[in-house]
């Protein structure tokens, strides 16, 4: 089974280890992984009105990714908008729609795929955590994932869940709108902040870059002693490295040291 | 009322700072939530329910002409009269010219936002009409010389503390009232004054039903029905999407309606007008008058944003949008505030005027999942967005990030080399600490939050190396 990563804009720039972390969940569950030249999904031309760049990437992420027999990526966000936006997107071009319909339905988020399309809910790992998990908008609204994550977690050894309360609301990322509407935008990560802070957690996981990359933003500005992971890293047993937004400290690799599995 | 739509930054920077509305805000805040939600548990057909009422907003709408003839035609036969208005200079005209016929001097409102949409209170008093509102809510904010910050609490922003503080000002006592029973209790000893000595009762409508010729009207305090059937006059003020076919298919929507605006099952009062008083009626009007207004909506009947004229008004898409929940509805600076608004506020005031609202959203779904009418919300704001991108609309600066930006993103191997650069850079600047609190350009990220550092090789890159190490490379 030929799986093609798409590992996302933040993730490639920003958090390899979680591009490390997808491809050996999806090895061990028996893919074959492979990673095609790519950028970005297009959401930031796409969200802001400027349908002829989303056009344009669109294309070419359907170019380089069909032909696999499945597309998985580890956010909601982007298979979001890979499953449920492109075919929206060519509506005068029925050859483009056809193939963008195509590869909608071969795409996968990555929690969603490993537990309902391989069957896989253990991982052997373990992290010795109270955790809390944040469900991106786009994973449990546009995708439907909820219990998935939560089937994943239950089987990490060490590790404890606390609910989040008013876990259906957004955090505040949004793309550009949190650099375009940053009051608002910091209002709503901050009240994130606190939902997280009366869970006791230790941790917060997440399966979406975007809103880690915001949560732990705000977390490390409040001075919070929270550790911030993608839920991926956890299941690869990955958490041996500084949370996102943490300094490097001597127990851990370097940046340039060899990643992965 | 005067749009300050143009200002909606600004103003959302004040409602973050006013203690007194983010207190409100806060204790207004998941009551809605929790009361819907509860209805919902309590209703297992709500989703099949849901899909019944699309499809009868669907069918209607695809046949609106039809129906507001048969919907006119059968106001005429029960002796009422239909008016039809374009624009809200032409309503405002039609009901002042109503009201002048029916020698007026006070004109009792029920809550109507197409009154505040065409700004009638405004046109009755430039009239020489005194206008009072009904509905406790409005009360309240005629009183405070406010607009509605929610489309069915209208004065949600208010304390009790500021409502008595209101009411002491303006009904001249000596002492603020200290409990919510006395002024609700005030309240209802003015307005049964004005009740009695109106001379013209206007409403809106919640639907118009065409097989009858009737307006539904409902209404949690009665009031709808005192305004409607004291005065010798009943003009009924509706937007011309709120016909639906029958009665059978009001009863659907009306299921839908009070459960996710409210929670309740069904509002305290649900009234249905018919013409004026026939020989032999203990009450009503003597005279009947439906003023339908366009402001807009045929336009939309047949373009990008049909799906917004299934709106009901329930307002749950504000109850669940945390911008809403964050700012409150003044923020959004016109008569339509939350996910609905900031679709509607620009398709009627333009682009220019509010070109603010359909940006100022993370696009989370929260509204469009709670929405009765499944109107795709966020599917709307990006249309909109769409427009203003065609139209050259956005802050330069905006435009020319997204044109840099996209430029790369259509070319991989230049993307990969200018983002290796920066990624490198960045993890240099901020690899010891981990993040950065501050970086020139990226102020309206770092000004709340650290920017995290990131691991200094991209992913692609660190996969070319990990091939290469794997003998596959």
């Amino acid at each position: 089974m030929r799986v093609a990563l798409f590992v996302t804009c933040l993730v490639d720039l920003y958090r390899p280890r979680v591009g490390f972390a997808a491809v050996s969940l999806l090895e061990r569950a028996g893919c074959e992984v492979v990673v095609p030249v790519q950028t970005c999904c297009g959401q930031p031309a796409y969200n802001n009105g400027d349908l002829g760049d989303a056009r344009a990437i669109a294309r070419q992420v359907i170019a380089a990714f069909e032909g696999f027999d499945y597309v998985v990526a580890p956010s909601g966000s982007c298979a979001g908008m890979l499953k449920c936006h492109y075919p929206t997107l060519f509506e005068d071009e029925p050859d483009w729609a056809a193939r963008a319909e195509v590869l909608a339905a071969r795409t996968h988020e990555l929690i969603a795929f490993l537990v309902d399309e391989l069957g896989r809910e253990d991982f052997a790992a373990r992290f010795e955590a109270q955790v809390t998990y944040h469900d991106s908008c786009s994973s449990l609204r546009e995708l439907h994932v909820h219990d998935q994550p939560r089937r994943l977690l239950a089987q990490v050894e060490g590790l404890r869940l606390n609910e989040l309360a008013d876990n259906e609301v957004c955090c505040g990322f949004g793309g550009t709108f949190c650099v375009k509407y940053p009051e608002l935008s910091a209002r709503m990560v901050d009240d994130k902040a606190a939902c997280i802070h009366e869970t006791g957690a230790d941790t917060v996981l997440a399966a979406d870059l975007g809103c880690l990359l915001n949560i732990a933003g705000r977390l490390h500005r409040l001075e919070r002693p929270v550790r911030v992971y993608h839920i991926a890293e956890v299941l690869a047993d990955m958490t041996d490295a500084p949370g996102l937004g943490e300094a490097p400290n001597a127990r851990t690799p370097t940046p340039d040291s060899e990643p992965g599995p | 009322m005067k749009s300050t739509a143009h200002a909606f930054k600004r103003n959302v920077h004040v409602a973050l700072h006013d203690e007194r509305l983010q207190r409100a805000l806060h204790k207004a805040g998941g009551g809605f939530i929790e009361k819907r939600r509860a209805a919902l548990d309590a209703l297992p057909e709500f989703e099949e329910l849901r899909r019944s009422a699309r499809a009868i907003k669907d069918h209607t709408l695809a046949h609106l002409d039809e129906y507001l003839e048969r919907f006119e035609a059968e106001v005429a036969a029960s002796g009422g009269q239909v008016h039809w208005a374009a624009t809200p200079e032409q309503a405002r005209r039609i009901v002042v010219e109503l009201c002048a016929q029916a020698g007026a001097k006070r004109v009792t409102k029920g809550k109507s936002m197409v009154g505040e949409e065409i700004g009638i209170n405004e046109a009755l008093e430039a009239g020489g009409f005194e206008a009072v509102e009904t509905d406790l809510g409005e009360y309240i904010i005629q009183l405070a010389h406010e607009p509605p910050s929610h489309i069915i609490a209208p004065a949600i922003h208010k304390s009790r503390q500021d409502i008595a503080e209101l009411f002491r000002e303006h009904h001249g006592h000596h002492e603020a009232l200290d409990s919510a029973r006395a002024i609700v209790d005030e309240a209802r000893e003015r307005l049964r004054a004005a009740f009695l000595s109106a001379d013209v009762g206007i409403t809106g409508a919640n639907f118009l039903i065409a097989e009858t010729g009737s307006a539904i009207v409902v209404t949690n305090e009665g009031n709808g029905d005192l305004t409607a059937t004291l005065p010798r006059t009943h003009i009924v003020l509706a937007g011309l999407e709120k016909v639906v076919p029958t009665l059978e298919d009001a009863s659907v929507l009306l299921r839908l309606l009070a459960r996710s605006a409210t929670g309740q099952a069904f509002t305290a009062y649900t009234s249905l007008f018919t013409g004026p008083r026939r020989a032999g009626d203990g009450d009503g009007p003597e005279t009947f008058h439906v003023v339908l207004v366009d402001n807009g909506r045929s336009e939309m009947l047949g373009n990008e944003f049909h799906d917004m004229l299934r709106c009901i008004r329930c307002g749950a898409c504000l109850n669940h949008c945390p911008i809403y929940g964050a700012v409150g509805g003044h923020a959004y600076g016109w008569v339509y505030p939350g996910p609905m608004g900031a679709v509607l506020t620009p398709l009627m005031q333009g682009l220019g005027e509010a070109g603010d609202l359909p940006n100022a959203s993370s696009l989370c779904g929260r509204c469009e999942a709670v929405c009765p009418m499944s109107i795709p919300l966020p599917g709307l704001l990006r249309r909109l967005r769409v427009r203003q991108y065609a139209a050259g609309g956005g802050s330069k600066r905006s435009r020319w990030a997204l044109a840099a930006w996209a430029y790369l993103a259509r070319r991989p191997r230049l993307y990969r080399w200018v983002m290796g650069l920066g990624v490198g850079v960045l993890a240099a600047l901020g690899g010891r600490r981990g993040g950065l609190r501050r970086l020139p350009g990226a102020g309206a990220w770092t000004a709340s939050r650290d920017l995290a550092a990131p691991a200094g090789r991209t992913f692609q890159a660190q996969w070319q190396r990990h091939l290469r190490g794997r003998g596959r490379g």
